[in-house]
C-alpha cells in the first residue's frame, strides 16, 4: 500500500555500446511532485521511456505503485498519463479529434474531451487542425492527452517547452493543484532548476545517466552552504591567517576572499580577527549561491 | 479481444480523412467509371464484334480486372501497408500508442487487420461497381445486352481470389513499413518485387508462386483455365507467407524499443 509511485532498482540502459542510464535508483513518493533535473542528454527522456515500457528494461528493475513494469505493463499503464518529448498528436486531425481518438482507446466518455480542452485552454481551437497549432498549443494538447484518463501518476517530459510565461504559470498551478487537491503523483523533467523549484516537493538530479542527488527541495537547500565575500588588502596573508584559525577558504583573489561561514556571529568574529591583525576590511558580503549554480556544481561532479 | 476492437475503431477514426482510406473508395469508382465510359463511347466497335452477353461481360470486366490484378492491386496493397503505419511514423505517435494500456498484439493486429479491411473494401467495390455499371450501361446503350447474363458469381470468386492473393504482399510490405519510416525503401522494394512478379508470372516460371508479388498475376493468368479453382498453389503460398510474416512482424515489434 505504501510502496512508492515509482521505484527503479539499479537500472542500467544501453544504446548499442553507449551506456545511457547507469545504476539509477529513483524513488518517487506518492502524492509528490518530483522534479527530474538534468542537462540535455542526461538520460531524463530515456528514463521516462523506460518507465513507460517503451524501452525495454530487465525484469524487477522498474516498479510502478509496487508492481513490476514488465509483468504488469497494462495494469501499470492504466494508472499513468504521459507527455514524452514533443507531444505526439495527429496533425491531420483537430485538437478535439485527437482527444476523442484517445477517449476511444481508453474507453472514456466523449464529454471528457471537451472538459480537457477547456482545462488546457484550447476550447476555442478545438476544431482547428493540430498541424496548424503553435508549439505552445501542441504542448497544451499533449498535457491534455496525458490528463485525459485522470491518471494517478503523471510523467511530464519538459511540459513547459514552448509555452509563454502565462502558459508556464498555468501549468505550474495545474501541477500543484493536481498534487495537492487530487493527490496525484507527478514526475516532471526539466533542464532548469529554477523551473522545478517553484513546484517540486522532491528533486532528482541526473547527469550522464547517473543520479547525482535525490531528496526533498529542503535537502537541496541544505547543500547550498552560504559563503562570505570579504574585500580587503593583502588577501594572501589574510587567507593564511584565516586558514590557521580553521576557516575554509574557497577562493582568493587580489582584493577579495571567499570563505564558507555559518552564521552572522561568525561573520562578525572573522571581521574582528582581520581588523585586530591589521588588515583593512572594506566590505563583507554574505552570499548564498543561486540554486542554478548549485545544480551546475552538482552536475559538474561527474563531467 | 476488446483491445483489438477499440484499436481497430481507432484506426478507422484516425484514417477516415486520409488519402489511404479514400483511395479504397475512389480508386474503384474512377477505374470502373472510366471502363464504363470507354465501353459506352466505343459501343459501335463492340457491337461489330457480335459478342454474346457472357463474352460481352468478360470483355467489359477485363477492362478493370486486368490492370487491377497486374499493377493496381500490388501497388495499392503496398501503399496501404505503408499508409497504415506511416500515420504513426509521420506524427511520431508510436510512443503514445504503445504507452496506452493496450496490449501490443492488439495494436499490431488492428493495424494489419485494418489494412486487410481496406483492401477488401476496395476489391468489393471493384466487384460491385463493375457489376453495377455493367447493368446500368443498357440504359444508355440499349444495344449492349448486358442484362442477358449475370457474371456476379464468377466475378465474386475472382475478386475474392485476388483478395487472398494480396495477403502475401500485404504481410511483407507491412513489416517493411513497420521498420522504415520513409516511403522510398518499402516502395522501392515493392516496385522491384512487382516487376519480378510480373516477369516470372508472365514467363510461366514454375516457381513464380514463391514470389508474393506474382500472386495476383498468377490468379489472373489462371482464371480461364480448367474451370475456377479457389485454392491454387499461389493462394496457399500467399496465405502461408501471410501467416509466417504476421507472426514474424509481431515478434519484431514485441522486441522493438520505441525510440
Amino acid at each position: 500500500m505504501n510502496s512508492p509511485a515509482i521505484q527503479t532498482c539499479g537500472l542500467n540502459y544501453h544504446f548499442g555500446d553507449q551506456k545511457v542510464i547507469e545504476n539509477l535508483s529513483l524513488e518517487v513518493n506518492r502524492g509528490s511532485i518530483y522534479g527530474f533535473l538534468g542537462p540535455n542528454g542526461a538520460g531524463k527522456t530515456t528514463t521516462i521511456k523506460i518507465l513507460l515500457n517503451l524501452l525495454k528494461s530487465p525484469k524487477d528493475t522498474v516498479f510502478v505503485f509496487g508492481r513490476d513494469m514488465n509483468t504488469y505493463r497494462t495494469a501499470n499503464l492504466k494508472k499513468i498519463g504521459a507527455l514524452v518529448e514533443q507531444p505526439a498528436i495527429y496533425a491531420h486531425m483537430t485538437g478535439k479529434e485527437n482527444l476523442l481518438n484517445r477517449c476511444m482507446l481508453l474507453g472514456l466518455s466523449k464529454n471528457k474531451a471537451s472538459e480537457i480542452l477547456e482545462l488546457v485552454g484550447l476550447g476555442a481551437a478545438a476544431h482547428k487542425k493540430t498541424g496548424q497549432y503553435s508549439l505552445g498549443m501542441k504542448q497544451r494538447l499533449g498535457i491534455g492527452l496525458a490528463l485525459l484518463p485522470d491518471p494517478e501518476l503523471l510523467l511530464l517530459d519538459e511540459p513547459t517547452n514552448g509555452l509563454d510565461p502565462n502558459g508556464i504559470i498555468e501549468i505550474r498551478s495545474l501541477m500543484i493543484e493536481l498534487a495537492t487537491k487530487h493527490e496525484k503523483t507527478i514526475l516532471v523533467s526539466s533542464h532548469l532548476l529554477s523551473e522545478i523549484e517553484k513546484t517540486a516537493t522532491h528533486v532528482g538530479i541526473i547527469n550522464k545517466g547517473q543520479l547525482l542527488f535525490q531528496g526533498t527541495i529542503e535537502d537541496l537547500h541544505l547543500l547550498n552552504k552560504p559563503v562570505l565575500t570579504i574585500e580587503l588588502n593583502n588577501t594572501q596573508a589574510a587567507a593564511q591567517l584565516l586558514s590557521r584559525e580553521g576557516y575554509h577558504i574557497e577562493e582568493t583573489k587580489a582584493d577579495q576572499l571567499t570563505l564558507e561561514y555559518s552564521s552572522a556571529e561568525q561573520s562578525s568574529q572573522i571581521n574582528s580577527l582581520l581588523v585586530q591583525n591589521g588588515f583593512n576590511v572594506s566590505s563583507l558580503h554574505p552570499i548564498r549561491k543561486a540554486l542554478e549554480e548549485l545544480f551546475l556544481d552538482i552536475t559538474k561532479t561527474n563531467n | 479481444m476488446f483491445s483489438l476492437y477499440i484499436s481497430l475503431r481507432s484506426e478507422f477514426y484516425k484514417s477516415r480523412k486520409t488519402l489511404a482510406f479514400w483511395a479504397s473508395i475512389l480508386l474503384p469508382l474512377i477505374i470502373c467509371g472510366l471502363v464504363a465510359f470507354g465501353t459506352i463511347s466505343t459501343q459501335e466497335r463492340i457491337l461489330k464484334m457480335h459478342l454474346n452477353a457472357e463474352t460481352l461481360w468478360m470483355y467489359f470486366c477485363s477492362g478493370a480486372l486486368n490492370p487491377m490484378g497486374l499493377l493496381i492491386l500490388p501497388f495499392y496493397v503496398i501503399f496501404m501497408a505503408f499508409s497504415v503505419n506511416n500515420i504513426e511514423h509521420r506524427n511520431d505517435t508510436w510512443k503514445s500508442l504503445f504507452s496506452q494500456p493496450l496490449n501490443r498484439f492488439s495494436i499490431y493486429a488492428a493495424k494489419y487487420l485494418y489494412a486487410l479491411i481496406l483492401v477488401f473494401i476496395c476489391l468489393s467495390l471493384f466487384l460491385l461497381l463493375t457489376w453495377g455499371f455493367g447493368n446500368l450501361i443498357p440504359f444508355v446503350a440499349p444495344k449492349l445486352r448486358f442484362q442477358d447474363y449475370s457474371p456476379i458469381e464468377l466475378l465474386s470468386k475472382i475478386y475474392f481470389k485476388l483478395f487472398l492473393s494480396a495477403f502475401g504482399i500485404l504481410s511483407l510490405q507491412f513489416i517493411f513499413s513497420l521498420l522504415w519510416a520513409d516511403f522510398l525503401k518499402p516502395m522501392g522494394i515493392g516496385f522491384i518485387g512487382i516487376i519480378a512478379g510480373l516477369i516470372t508470372a508472365s514467363k510461366g516460371w514454375e516457381y513464380a508462386y514463391l514470389i508474393p508479388y506474382s500472386h495476383p498475376s498468377l490468379v489472373l493468368s489462371s482464371k480461364g483455365k480448367e474451370g475456377f479453382q479457389l485454392f491454387t498453389t499461389e493462394i496457399y503460398a500467399s496465405l502461408a507467407y501471410a501467416l509466417v510474416l504476421f507472426i514474424a512482424g509481431y515478434f519484431i515489434l514485441s522486441k522493438k524499443s520505441i525510440k
